[in-house]
């Protein structure tokens, strides 16, 4: 997992940094005496191997001082000058991660009661209708969902706050707009494998010695038809983190979204490669749950 | 010698009873023939401004036109071009990286197998789109520049997109690879297999004569499924104004520029409207025929 983490780390600065142009880089070209300093400032000079290692923190930068990741150093934003990116950071991260983690539960709470109820009822109109709406989830891209719902339920009826992110309404559009195709992408795994569930013995079973039908369902089969939404959580995750990205966009969230398309735009390498540890680290932490989470579920799995 | 399996009796004549398959297939014709022919017979230049800036749809212009008075309709339909090339060309790419991955590393099993599917699996945990981004952000400017020196200067305007199909088709083949894999796990201790690897063909030849014919199935599925996919990425990165760029139009960048016009004091409605229905449209009917697909081809699984 540690591998992970530096492999997208170094990516990410290898590729940054062969990209023609730089973070100083405006229409008047700058003298290059300052341009030297500016890049000595941010210890960007140097070869590409150097301001690497000096970022890493295993280099002495110009001033002679190890300064880096290793220091727990984020370095300071070059498109926000005077902020660091532990600080912007620290500003956005809350609030993209409550709204990453209402989707979560709206995806996985309406997914899961969804695509039980569509097996449970199989061949019903119940059914064929919640797999339907669970396609037109899929297929229609959340930027369309997004303005549509401002047009709908903030602009026509005003009943919901459109963007920004003031109160604690101003959640809702963005949560609902965010979860909507994992909805449907779980709700198409829960159906799938409730059906096949409930063809097992131990239901018949359990059927058979009068337990109620609500009983049968949603406590013993359940236990075993949510194993492959658990195993879907870890990528569920990782899409929310970039879905996230278009969603603060729409609604004018201050998250960590729109720093992460400003920074690759005005090529601010550390602002990024802040936004993208703290993403993945995230991702390997979440997996790493949903692991233990899977086999604690399933106990014909042993972890070694 | 054909020894390889056909597909399941009855697939085609089960699909073609399948009315939303068919139907999904005809509005698919329709958008692939309009995309292709309908610029040549819509006679209005898609980049061409004028002075009618926000004209509601009308008799001039049938979709209305947008900010810098561009003719709507046109704009959708040169965005069909590039969508639906992006989306098509993405997956094909992505068929053949991912087929031939699953292939080789089901094929040879045991510790091939363990080490190339341990790669896909840190593929699974990256932030796929993240470093889509970047990829393309970092490699068009190069691109551009090498197309530069190198004389092709028509084709520079062009150099986002071949990177972005490229980019997108490299990094949407791991379900196909994983998928792939699976079935010629199973299929690969079959009888016909030993019976060809008795004979002493090439692994080569076991591979492509004996084993392709037989997951081509499940792969022309996972084809229909990953085209509405690659679609959907490129518009998030269009979007996000990291895609295609102006003047040119996908799909995407025409609903972030819908999206943007959306506001309390006017709303022009019809440019956001008309992109979204003909993009929802589309990827609703390629879901469609791949869920089709794999019920015709997998009889058991429709329940």
């Amino acid at each position: 997992m540690i591998v992970v983490l530096f492999c997208v780390i170094t990516l990410t600065f290898v590729l940054v940094q062969l990209a023609p142009g730089g973070p100083f880089t405006r229409e008047r070209s700058i003298p290059p005496t300052i341009l030297k300093e500016l890049q000595a400032r941010y210890n960007l000079d140097g070869s590409l191997w150097e301001q690497y290692t000096t970022y890493l923190g295993v280099r002495k930068n110009s001033r002679g001082e190890y300064s880096g990741l290793l220091q727990g150093d984020f370095q300071p934003s070059l498109k926000y000058r005077d902020r660091t990116v532990r600080e912007l950071l620290a500003q956005s991260l809350p609030i993209s991660a409550t709204l990453g983690f209402a989707a979560f539960l709206l995806a996985t709470t309406g997914g899961v009661w969804l695509g039980s109820l569509a097996a449970v009822r199989h061949h019903s109109p119940t059914d064929t209708s919640a797999m339907l709406a669970a396609l037109f989830l899929i297929s229609i891209p959340n930027f369309v969902v997004g303005p549509v719902l401002i047009m709908l339920l903030g602009i026509k009826i005003r009943l919901l706050p459109v963007g920004g992110w003031t109160e604690w309404s101003s959640l809702v559009l963005p949560a609902i707009t965010l979860a909507g195709p994992y909805v449907a992408y779980i709700a198409r795994l829960m159906r799938t494998s409730m059906l096949e569930v409930l063809q097992q013995d131990y239901v018949r079973t359990a059927r058979a010695k009068g337990l109620s039908e609500g009983r049968v369902v949603y406590q013993h089969a359940l236990k075993v038809a949510i194993l492959p939404v658990v195993s879907y959580l870890g990528p569920l995750a990782a899409s929310l983190v970039t879905g996230s990205i278009v969603v603060e966009t729409i609604f004018n969230i201050p998250g960590a979204g729109p720093f992460f398309v400003n920074s690759i735009q005005s090529k601010d390498v550390f602002l990024l490669e802040g936004v993208v540890i703290v993403d993945c680290l995230l991702l390997v932490f979440f997996n790493l749950v949903v692991d233990i989470a899977y086999t604690w579920l399933d106990r014909r799995i042993h972890l070694e | 010698m054909s020894d390889a399996l056909p597909p399941p009796p009855g697939t085609w004549a089960r699909l073609r009873k399948n009315p939303v398959a068919m139907g999904a297939m005809l509005i698919l014709a329709v958008i692939v023939f309009a995309a292709i022919f309908g610029p040549l017979l819509y006679h209005v230049d898609p980049h061409a401004t004028s002075r009618a800036q926000y004209q509601p749809p009308g008799h001039a212009h049938y979709f209305g036109t947008d900010n810098n008075g561009r003719d709507s309709l046109a704009r959708i339909l040169e965005g069909a071009r590039i969508s639906l090339l992006v989306g098509f060309s993405g997956a094909f790419i992505s068929l053949f990286v991912g087929t031939t991955y699953g292939l080789v590393s089901g094929y040879l099993g045991g510790r091939a197998d363990n080490i190339m599917m341990r790669l896909v699996e840190i593929l699974y945990a990256l932030p796929r789109l993240i470093i889509l981004i970047l990829f393309t952000f970092v490699f068009d400017t190069h691109f551009k520049i090498w197309l530069a020196a190198h004389g092709y200067l028509s084709m520079v305007g062009y150099s986002k997109i071949i990177i972005l199909i490229l980019a997108l088709g490299l990094i949407e083949w791991l379900t196909m690879a994983r998928i792939v894999r699976g079935q010629v796990l199973s299929l690969k201790n079959l009888q016909f297999v030993t019976a060809a690897r008795a004979l002493g063909q090439s692994h080569a030849r076991i591979i492509f004569r004996h084993l392709l014919p037989n997951i081509a199935g499940i792969v022309i599925v996972y084809l229909t499924l990953t085209i509405p996919a690659v679609i959907l990425d490129e518009s998030f990165l269009s979007f996000l104004g990291l895609g295609v760029q102006a003047p040119q139009a996908s799909w995407g960048s025409l609903l972030s520029d819908g999206a943007q016009v959306i506001n309390p004091v006017h709303s022009y409605w019809w440019l956001l409207l008309y992109p979204a229905l003909v993009m929802s449209i589309t990827l609703l009917s390629l879901n469609f025929l791949g869920d089709a697909l794999r019920d015709a081809l997998d009889p058991r699984a429709r329940r």
